[in-house]
C-alpha cells in the first residue's frame, strides 16, 4: 500500500524526522485556514500517488491565505496521470539552501534492505541515477556521500527514518528531497512510503486507497484479487501466474484484457459467482474468458460453480463467456457444463483456442 | 535422481494439525512421500490418524528430528508465526524448510533468510507450492497426479503454470519442479535449481517459469549463459500487467521501467533460452528440444 504524502509527513513527524508544519485540505476555505494558521509563504500540493505533480500543475506556491485558497481551487479536481485530487497538503514554505535524497529500500536480488543516497536531490530518480550511493540499510554512514558539514544532521534523520521503515514494516521510505534549509535545517520536504500489505496483521491501519475504481473497491469489499485494465475481454482465473498468462494470451489473440481476477485455489459457487458479479458489472467487458487449472481446485467444483454462479446472478450476466477447463477432474468439469446447455457458455479445450473465441467474441479486429 | 528431494527424504511438517496442515499431509502420504511427524508445542505427544497411519506430533523440530530421522519440513505456519517456525528449523539443524504460507511479511522473511545463512538448511518459498520429485516424494501442494518421473527439470515463480507446464509435458515426465514462489523475497532463486538440474545427470532439459518483478530472471539468464549446458527454456508472464500494479503476488509489480516481461524474455532470449510466448508454446519448444 503507498500512502499519500500527507500520510508519510504525519508518519516522519510521529517518529521525529524533521517535516514541514502542514495541513490537509480538502476545500479552498480549509486551505485559506491552513495557510493562516502557518503565516508567511505557503505550499499548496496536490494529494496524490503519483509522481510529476509539478509538471501537471499540481504544486503552487501561495504568499496570503487568499491565494492558497486559490490554488487550493485549481488543484482540487485536477486529473494527474488518471489520479483526481481529492486534498491538498498545504505547508510551510521552506528557503532551500540544498537539496539531497535518501531512500531505505528493499534489495529484493540481495533479500536484504538497502540505503540510497545522494548530495543532489529533488530531482525524478532517473535523472539522478548517476549520483546514488548505495549502501546496505544496516551500516548507513552520511559521511560517505554528504559534506561533513550536514553529515551528522543526516545520520539523525536516517535513524529515524530507519525507525520508520522497520517499524511501520515498509518496503520504501523515500525522502526526495531531503532539503537544507537557509538556517542550516535538514528537512524532509517530500516523502514517498509503501508498507508491505503482508504485515497488515500487526498494524492498525486506515486504508487510504479506496479512492481506486469502483469496480476494485467492490471486488476488495469482496475480497477478490482484482485490478481493472483497459481492455474488452473479461478474465477469471485461478493462480496469479495463469491469471497473468491468461491476460498475455488473449492480447496475442488480437483483444485486450479487461482485468485481473485470480479467485484462488478454493474457487466455490460463490467465489465464482463474486467474481463473475464484479467482472460483467464492467461496462466495457464484451466476452468473458473463465481459464482453470485444476491443481488441488477440482474443475467438476469449478463447472458446477460456474453454473450456478450464473443462476445466481439471473439476468445480470448477459454477456458469453469461454470456458477453459484442465487437470483436475477436467472431465467430469466438461460433462456439468455440457449437460447445463446455458446459452452464454462455450467450453474450449486450450488456453489458446479459448483465448481467440473470446477475443472473438469480444469483437476483437472491428471498430469500436 | 533428482534434486533437493528424493525417496529418501523424510518430511515432518510443522503446522500438520490445522486444516491446510492436514489436508496436504494426507496428500502427501498418498503420493508416497515418507511423512514421518508433525510439529506443534501445543499438541505434543498427541497423535494425527490418516488413512493408513497415526503420525505423531512432537513438541519442537529438534525433537521430530531425532525420534524419527526427518531431514525435510514443511511448514503450514500462519503468517505471523512462520518467521518464529523458520528459525526453529534452521536451528534444528534441518536441511530443507519448504515455506507453503502465503502472507508472510517481507520484513520476516528477510530476517528468516538472514538467519540461514552460513547454516545447513536450504529455503524454499515462502508462498510457494513446494516441490516434488515424481515418483520419489512430493513436499508441499503440487498435485502429484498430473505427471510421471521423467527426464525435464522445472522451477517457476508460479504455482498454477509449474501444474500447466507438468500437465503440457506429462508424457516426457520430470526429475523435480521447484516452485520457488512470488514473493519479492524467496529463499530459493532460478539460479540455484537451474544450477542444480545441471549438476543432475537425469536432467536432460530445464524449464524456467518467470513472472514480472524483480530481475531473478535476468540474474538467472545471466548464470545460464556462463554455467549451463543443457538446453533450457523458458516462459515470463505479464506482458500486459499496467506499471505500479500489484498482479496477485506481491512480488510480481513492474516499478517505473523495472521487472518488465519484456526485459526478462530478452535477456532469457540473448544467452540462447528459447522463450515461449504462451504455456502451450514453451512446451511445444521444450518438446521439439526433446525429441529431436
Amino acid at each position: 500500500m503507498d500512502l499519500f504524502e500527507h500520510e508519510a509527513r504525519d508518519l516522519f513527524e510521529r517518529y521525529g524526522v524533521p517535516v514541514p508544519r502542514g495541513f490537509v485540505a480538502d476545500t479552498p476555505e480549509s486551505a485559506r485556514e491552513a495557510a493562516a494558521k502557518l503565516g508567511g509563504t505557503v505550499v499548496v500540493k496536490a494529494q496524490v500517488k503519483t509522481g510529476g505533480r509539478g509538471k501537471a500543475g499540481g504544486i503552487k506556491l501561495a504568499t496570503s491565505p487568499e491565494e492558497a485558497a486559490a490554488a487550493a481551487s485549481v488543484i482540487l479536481g485536477m486529473d494527474i496521470k488518471g489520479h483526481t485530487v481529492h486534498k491538498v497538503l498545504v505547508t510551510e514554505a521552506s528557503e532551500i539552501a540544498e537539496e539531497y535524497y535518501l531512500s531505505f529500500l528493499l534489495d529484493r536480488a540481495n533479500r536484504t534492505f538497502i540505503a540510497m543516497a545522494s548530495a543532489t536531490g529533488g530531482m525524478e530518480i532517473e535523472e539522478m541515477a548517476d549520483t546514488i550511493t548505495r549502501m546496505p540499510a544496516s551500516s548507513f554512514d552520511a559521511a560517505a556521500v554528504f559534506s561533513p558539514s550536514v553529515a551528522d544532521e543526516v545520520n539523525a534523520v536516517a535513524s529515524a527514518l530507519w525507525k520508520v521503515f522497520v517499524s511501520e514494516d515498509a518496503t520504501l521510505v523515500e525522502v526526495n528531497p531531503l532539503a537544507l534549509t537557509k538556517s542550516g535545517r535538514i528537512v524532509a520536504l517530500d516523502g514517498k512510503v509503501t508498507l508491505d500489505d503482508n504485515a497488515a496483521f500487526r498494524h492498525s491501519r486506515t486504508d487510504s486507497g479506496a479512492q481506486g475504481d469502483p469496480l476494485e473497491v467492490r471486488a476488495a469489499e469482496k475480497g477478490l484479487n482484482y485490478v481493472k485494465l483497459d481492455g474488452t475481454v473479461g478474465v477469471i482465473g485461478n493462480g496469479a501466474g495463469l491469471v497473468m498468462s491468461t491476460l498475455d494470451v488473449v492480447a496475442l489473440a488480437g483483444a485486450q484484457p479487461a482485468n485481473f481476477l485470480d479467485i484462488g485455489g478454493g474457487a466455490s459457487a460463490q467465489v465464482m459467482a463474486d467474481g463473475l458479479d464484479v467482472v460483467l458489472s464492467d461496462p466495457s467487458v464484451r466476452s468473458v474468458f473463465v481459464n482453470v487449472f485444476g491443481g488441488i481446485t477440482a474443475c467438476d467444483a469449478v463447472a458446477g460453480g460456474i453454473v450456478q454462479a450464473l443462476g445466481l446472478l439471473g439476468d445480470r450476466a448477459d454477456k458469453p463467456l469461454v470456458v477453459r477447463l484442465d487437470g483436475n477432474n477436467a472431465e467430469a468439469g466438461h460433462r456439468i457444463l455440457d449437460q447445463a446447455r446455458h446459452p452464454l457458455i462455450t467450453v474450449a479445450h486450450t488456453m489458446d483456442d479459448a483465448a481467440g473465441r473470446a477475443a472473438a467474441l469480444a469483437g476483437a479486429g472491428e471498430e469500436s | 535422481m533428482a534434486i533437493f528431494l528424493d525417496e529418501h527424504s523424510r518430511v515432518v511438517v510443522q503446522g500438520m494439525t490445522g486444516s491446510e496442515g492436514s489436508k496436504h499431509t494426507r496428500r502427501m502420504l498418498a503420493a508416497g512421500t515418507q511423512v514421518v511427524g508433525g510439529v506443534n508445542a501445543r499438541k505434543a505427544g498427541t497423535s494425527v490418524d490418516f488413512d493408513d497411519v497415526s503420525l505423531p506430533v512432537f513438541g519442537t523440530v529438534a525433537e521430530a528430528m531425532e525420534q524419527t530421522g526427518a531431514n525435510v519440513s514443511v511448514l503450514f505456519v500462519p503468517p505471523a508465526f512462520t518467521k518464529d517456525a523458520v528459525i526453529e528449523a534452521v536451528d534444528a539443524g534441518i536441511g530443507l524448510a519448504v515455506v507453503i504460507t502465503e502472507g508472510v511479511p517481507v520484513h520476516d522473511t528477510a530476517r528468516f533468510w538472514a538467519h540461514a545463512q552460513g547454516k545447513r538448511t536450504r529455503i524454499i518459498g515462502p508462498n510457494c507450492p513446494g516441490i516434488i520429485s515424481p515418483g520419489k516424494s512430493n513436499a508441499g501442494i503440487i498435485p502429484a497426479d498430473i505427471t510421471k518421473p521423467g527426464s525435464i527439470g522445472l522451477v517457476s515463480k508460479s504455482g498454477t503454470l509449474t501444474y500447466q507446464l507438468m500437465h503440457e509435458l506429462k508424457d516426457f515426465g520430470f526429475t523435480t519442479c521447484v516452485g520457488i514462489g512470488g514473493d519479492p523475497i524467496v529463499g530459493t532463486t532460478h539460479i540455484d535449481a537451474i544450477a542444480a538440474f545441471e549438476a543432475d545427470p537425469e536432467t536432460e532439459l530445464i524449464v524456467m517459469i518467470g513472472e514480472i518483478g524483480g530481475d531473478a530472471e535476468e540474474r538467472a539468464a545471466e548464470f545460464v549463459r556462463d554455467n549451463v549446458s543443457k538446453p533450457v527454456v523458458g516462459y515470463v508472464a505479464g506482458f500486459t500487467a499496467p506499471e505500479g500494479r500489484t498482479m496477485g503476488h506481491a512480488g510480481a509489480i513492474v516499478s517505473g521501467s523495472s521487472g518488465t516481461a519484456e526485459a526478462k524474455k530478452q535477456a532469457m532470449e540473448a544467452v540462447g533460452i528459447k522463450v515461449g510466448r504462451t504455456p502451450s508454446e514453451t512446451a511445444a519448444l521444450a518438446r521439439s528440444i526433446l525429441t529431436s
